[in-house]
């Protein structure tokens, strides 16, 4: 079994009602935090964890509370992103359905590290029934004395709020999160200023997902030390995956990082290899934006070395032949699945959510799903096959904000590693009647 | 104050800059082309990305370079960067791609267009983008619409550079239009079709750098060219009062507001732009009600000048051909002194 941190209490009837989430420890390290640390020692402790953002980037979070500005007399806040919309990715939903209460204590100890007296939850619209849960734990947490002022007698004062979106994936991305926190329409905003220095109302503000804000309570309760030994060099720690696709157990699982692909996909601990005893066709391993791999890049790096669950060794190659650890989600494909359809669902998704405010995203978007739709129809060309390698690269990079790469990186990664299947289609029309054609829903 | 090189040419700049100015403030061909991007109004630009420039040394302290293109109308100059304009046909590929981006779901109705003539989308096609398009998809329509009796919205032919919102926003009392909907869909709009009333709501035509808003008062009177420009004022209440007449034999066509070299609507001294009211725009067009301040020095953006198109196409030609590059997508390296033509 490997080690876990945030879903060690998951087993447990009832553990998102705050009298049985106590009766297991909880808000002991919450208590413990706020009477003996100072903020900034909180801080050291989460830069000494070597903890990584888990909502895709990775970036180190003790670093990102660093570089919050602190002026006199402004605000501070913090924002948990829990917008979680990345095709795939369905680790925070599970992490908020059972575990408020955990999130609520890493909501407090990470506001009290930042100096933030104000701190918002921003849940996507599709999550409402969490949302309830979620409110009614702060409720319950706002009667025990837990949130508001003078938490636990320490006379630290923090509210929460949990705001929902209206359903839009690019609300997640956090300027974007911002502007809809503030009640306007979700653009990203065009960076610099970055949010530590200008972020909610004009005010320096640290944006973290929802595992990110979870992982300081265990981060706090091993002290930053121990959990840096956890996991394996620069990836500490454990991280939740979101493993779907064709495999025997889809699910949400924690991992330690540093374990192989090979064993997370066929081990029966994880995913339970793949439905029916077929072959391994390809992966995406972090969300539906990171570049998907061929089976045989997914288990080897391109040295042959195995590719192990980690932000490292899951990037060893670059785009040529690594991927991303992404956001974790884990989405298994077996032999008999069509990546050209696949690839469609996956740029009409960003056609749909791209917000329109820059040019190469808003019409390159519903460009490339055009093309790739005509593809799969039969009607494709090989030209077409190379003027979509043209817009994908033409949209990376030249966008406000990430949704223009998220878009463009599929369709590179598909073109690079399954080119042949689009000329079959192309090539050989009637191949769109094979079985490859149907998404393998049961067996 | 900060030294930054455009294209090899050096100048120094006031602190705070963007790289944009800095290029306006050496002027000639290497000032990046704008869309969204206007001076006079807060938070404008960085959408569009037509302005999009290559940033080889981030500055004198962090020499490293910024790994994506970077749009020049939203980015601050630091001591010491160095950046790559026309002088980068990876920066000119990655710009034509932009342009196409911005002729996909475009009409492209120039022959029936009132804008055509002194459209910034012309100009910017001409001189940056291919000849050809590569889609073959039904275009995005929408049908026209009428806000205001003044004021007719050409949807399709928007690029959605959000200049009239902040007009809207910035110079006009009570906005009552901005962007819905999301993505492809997205579309200037008053909601349910309000009419825009408002003294300076005219001035949302004169930013349109398409022909998305046009003058209704104008509509299909003449083409551009066969106007005369000549420079006026009068005794306004509500606004500076100078404007530019578009004559056509005796008779005025249109009033617009005084624009620069960039297209933009004209600063006074104080460095506020000269905005005109409705009243100005709409209503006084005779002869009798203004001031001849003499004709318009014509400028960059305009067919009445000379041609401008070939000038700069021959430009580019050569920087292309004395870096022995190839015009798609080939990295070179630049030497020394390589775009001084005396250097052979």
């Amino acid at each position: 079994m490997g080690k876990k941190l945030l879903l060690k209490n998951d087993h447990i009837p009832y553990i998102h009602k705050l009298s049985v989430y106590r009766e297991h420890g909880g808000y002991s390290v919450l208590e413990k935090t706020l009477k003996t640390m100072t903020p900034d020692a909180v801080v050291e402790e989460v830069k000494k964890s070597g903890l990584r953002g888990r909502g895709g980037a990775g970036f180190p979070t003790g670093l990102k509370w660093s570089f919050l500005a602190k002026p006199e007399g402004v605000a501070r806040y913090l924002v948990c992103n829990a917008d979680e919309s990345e095709p795939g990715t369905f680790k925070d939903r599970y992490l908020m359905e059972r575990h408020p209460h955990l999130l609520i204590e890493g909501m407090i100890a990470a506001s009290f590290a930042l100096g933030a007296n104000t701190s918002y939850i921003y849940i996507r619209g599709e999550y409402f029934y969490v949302a309830r849960i979620l409110e009614q734990a702060v409720a319950e947490a706002y009667e025990a004395g837990i949130l508001g002022q003078n938490i636990l007698g320490t006379g630290y004062n923090l509210d929460l709020h949990v705001q929902i979106g209206a359903g839009a994936y690019i609300c997640g991305e956090e300027t974007a999160l911002l502007e809809s926190l503030e009640g306007k329409r979700g653009n990203p905003r065009i960076k610099p200023p970055f949010p530590a220095i200008e972020g909610l109302y004009g005010c320096p503000t640290v944006v973290n997902n929802v595992e990110t804000i979870m992982a300081v309570v265990p981060i706090l309760e091993l002290s930053g030390d121990e959990y840096a030994k956890i996991g394996l060099g620069k990836s500490a720690g454990t991280k939740l995956i979101s493993a779907s696709g064709h495999i025997n157990n889809p699910g949400v699982y924690e991992i330690e990082m540093g374990i192989t692909v090979e064993d997370f996909i066929y081990s029966q601990e994880y995913c339970g290899g793949i439905k029916g005893g077929r072959k391994l066709k390809a992966v995406v391993a972090g969300g539906s934006s990171v570049p998907i791999l061929p089976a045989d890049l997914i288990l080897k790096t391109a040295n042959g070395e195995p590719r192990l669950m980690t932000y490292e060794s899951l990037g060893e190659g670059g785009f040529i032949s690594g991927t991303m650890m992404g956001s974790g989600g884990f989405i298994v494909m077996d032999e008999d699945t069509s990546i050209v359809k696949n690839l469609y669902t996956f740029a009409r998704f960003y056609h749909h959510e791209s917000c329109g405010q820059c040019s190469p995203c808003r019409e390159g978007t519903g460009w490339m799903e055009k093309i790739i739709g005509k593809i799969l129809d039969g009607h494709g060309t090989l030209q077409d096959i190379d003027l979509l390698w043209d817009i994908q690269s033409k949209i990376e990079g030249k966008t406000i904000c990430p949704l223009g790469e998220a878009a463009a990186w599929p369709v590179a990664a598909a073109i690079r590693h399954f080119r042949s299947e689009f000329e079959e289609y192309v090539t050989k029309p009637d191949s769109i009647k094979d079985i490859k054609h149907y998404y393998r829903l049961q067996n | 104050m900060p030294i930054v090189t455009i294209d090899d040419i050096k100048i120094e700049v006031p602190e705070g800059t963007s790289i944009l100015q800095a290029a306006r403030m050496i002027g000639g061909d290497i000032v990046p082309p704008t869309m969204c991007y206007y001076s006079s109004l807060k938070t404008s630009g960085g959408y569009c990305r037509t302005c999009i420039v290559k940033v080889e040394q981030g500055s004198a302290k962090d020499p490293r370079p910024i790994p994506k293109p970077v749009a020049s109308c939203r980015t601050t100059v630091m001591d010491g960067m160095v950046v790559r304009n026309i002088t980068s046909p990876e920066n000119l590929e990655a710009r034509a791609g932009v342009v196409e981006f911005l002729l996909l779901n475009h009409p492209l109705d120039c022959p029936v267009c009132d804008q055509a003539g002194e459209c910034h989308l012309q100009d910017l096609s001409y001189e940056n983008g291919k000849s050809e398009t590569r889609y073959e998809f039904p275009r995005r329509e929408f049908d026209p619409i009428d806000i205001g009796d003044k004021i007719k919205l050409h949807m399709n032919r928007c690029i959605l550079c959000y200049r009239c919102v902040k007009v809207a926003d910035q110079i006009t009392d009570g906005r009552c239009h901005g962007v819905i909907n999301r993505g492809e869909a997205a579309e200037i709009s008053t909601y349910i079709e309000q009419a825009i009333d408002n003294d300076f709501s005219g001035n949302v035509i004169d930013v349109c750098p398409v022909g998305a808003l046009t003058d209704k008062t104008f509509r299909f009177k003449s083409r551009v060219w066969y106007t005369k420009p000549l420079d006026a004022h009068r005794d306004c209440k509500k606004c500076s009062g100078k404007v530019r007449l578009w004559y056509q034999g005796e008779e005025v066509l249109r009033v617009t507001a005084r624009k620069d070299e960039w297209g933009e609507v004209e600063k006074n001294e104080a460095g506020n732009a000269d905005w005109i009211c409705n009243e100005c725009r709409f209503d006084k067009k005779e002869a009798k009600d203004w001031t001849i301040d003499g004709p318009t020095k014509v400028d960059r953006h305009s067919v009445i000048s000379a041609n401008h198109y070939e000038g700069l196409k021959m430009i580019k030609a050569d920087t292309l051909r004395m870096m022995g590059a190839k015009p798609h997508g080939i990295k070179v390296e630049l030497g020394e002194g390589a775009l001084d033509p005396n250097n052979k």
